[in-house]
């Protein structure tokens, strides 16, 4: 017996010792497209909250444009956008070598939830950014500090921790959302979920996928609350 | 793409008015949803705050569990497992061929979830009114249910709504979820109307162009609603508590 039968086996499931393999590479999936999307998303949301703040005002204008978009669309719309939408220009795709990126439902997967993520973490380090105060610019400008210094030693480490709890949520968000793509024909924890189910109508299999989402949400959370409690060691509770 | 633009119009062969009325459906479940599931939210958050142990651990459990499951799989085990348990039941006392609705199925998923979200939210507003708040109350002598119906409510709405706002946003758009259960919202019509014309990117650029007009007249009535509920608070410059 392989060690991913072992639970279904142990609980006396049967469904989920059949599928308690695919439930597995499901969870790799599931975990890979969040870990990836989220990380790449930070960056990305990052730069262009500096855009938004401190780039020319047309750099700013689309940068709201994109947050507003992607806030304001569901991720299932933007994902099937990309998927089927984007994939009907196989022809254009085709010319420009990008036709293998677009064709596979985990790439598209992984580009939706990335942009997407994204437009929200931009919005988060733009609030903890602008809530710090103006007299921190002024301080280190004081101070003689360029702007890029002022940003990199003065704001960021203050604004990181504002932004914390903020990114912590998004990346819950990111473990439960990323569901949808089974939709797309993607075999994640909830896509093979919903195949283990098709099969053998045994409708546990839910309680139990429903189940290690909620261990690996309540996981994220309680790590996020040690790594808050170590990161604000200095800050005094008024 | 552009060239076809009339599979989206309203003439011959245009999906337009099937678009309207997928965007009604999304609309009429979102705001079935709401009452239901802020009623659902601050149920809970008064469970949360009470002094018998029990409603509180029942508080706990629930955000826990529907604030860390998918929306798609809550949606799923609403769907398909309520159906099995409501199904056998009638088949019990001789009703046969019953299936839920899948509008009630979708709303009642939504509504469970929604619960969970607003709780947090009504737990903060409640925790912001003052002690002093219900003391006068009962020094008026008001009975419990009074209070919060009198002196507490009122105060709260006005704590609660940007959190609210956020709770409507995030509802707004899970309900292209229902499309899943074959609701026939936006993205149920979407997807039948580029599958028979063979042009998604049109039909999921329309979709979510609707969306984002859903969205956009959100935040343009929520940024209203907020600054009237604070309109008594700006002659204190603003300050809210």
């Amino acid at each position: 017996m392989r060690w991913c039968e072992q639970p279904g086996y142990w609980l006396g499931s049967e469904v989920l010792q059949n599928y308690g393999c695919r439930m597995a590479t499901g969870l790799g999936i599931t975990l890979q497209l969040v870990a990836i999307s989220v990380s790449l998303g930070c960056i990305i949301g990052l730069g262009l909250a500096l855009a938004r703040l401190y780039g020319p005002r047309w750099v700013g204008g689309v940068v709201t444009g994109y947050t507003t978009f992607f806030r304001g669309t569901p991720l299932l719309c933007q994902l099937f956008l990309v998927y089927y939408g984007l994939g009907q220009l196989r022809p254009f795709w085709q010319d420009v070598g990008l036709w293998w990126f677009f064709r596979e439902p985990y790439w598209c997967a992984l580009f939706t939830f990335t942009i997407n993520t994204a437009a929200y973490q931009c919005e988060v380090f733009r609030g903890a950014i602008q809530s710090i105060g103006k007299g921190q610019f002024e301080g280190a400008q004081a101070l003689g500090l360029h702007r890029i210094a002022t940003l990199r030693h003065v704001i960021l480490p203050q604004a990181m921790i504002v932004a914390l709890r903020p990114l912590g949520n998004e990346l819950i968000v990111m473990i439960k959302s990323s569901s949808v793509a089974s939709l797309v024909t993607l075999f994640d924890l909830m896509g093979s979920t919903r195949l283990a189910f098709s099969r053998s109508f045994d409708l546990s299999i839910y309680l139990y996928a429903a189940l290690i989402y909620l261990a690996m949400v309540e996981i994220i959370r309680r790590l996020w609350d040690v790594m808050e409690k170590r990161l604000t060691r200095h800050v005094v509770v008024r | 793409m552009f060239s076809n633009l009339h599979y989206i119009g309203f003439g011959d062969g245009g999906w337009g008015w099937a678009l309207l009325q997928g965007a009604w459906v999304t609309i009429t479940i979102a705001l079935a949803t709401l009452p239901f599931g802020l009623a659902l939210g601050l149920m809970i958050a008064l469970m949360a705050r009470s002094d018998n142990a029990i409603a509180r651990w029942f508080a706990t459990v629930y955000t826990t569990v529907f604030r860390g499951v998918p929306e798609l799989l809550t949606l799923y085990i609403i769907y398909f497992g309520v159906q099995i348990v409501v199904q056998r039941g009638l088949e019990s006392i001789g009703i046969k061929g019953f299936s839920i609705p899948p509008f009630v199925a979708g709303m009642v998923a939504l509504g469970i979830v929604l619960g969970a979200f607003s709780s947090e939210v009504w737990v903060g507003a409640l925790n912001s009114i003052q002690k002093g708040q219900r003391e006068a109350g009962a020094a008026l002598g008001l009975h419990k249910a009074q209070i919060f119906r009198l002196i507490v409510f009122p105060q709260l709405i006005r704590v609660a709504l940007p959190g609210l706002g956020n709770n409507w946003m995030v509802l707004l758009k899970e309900t292209s979820l229902v499309s899943v259960i074959t609701l026939q919202d936006i993205m149920f019509i979407a997807q039948r109307g580029s599958s028979n014309t063979k042009e998604p990117l049109l039909f999921f650029t329309a979709a979510a162009l609707i969306y984002l007009v859903f969205s956009l007249i959100s935040w343009w009535f929520f940024d209203r609603l907020e600054k009237r509920s604070n309109r008594g608070f700006a002659a204190f410059g603003g300050q809210t508590r």
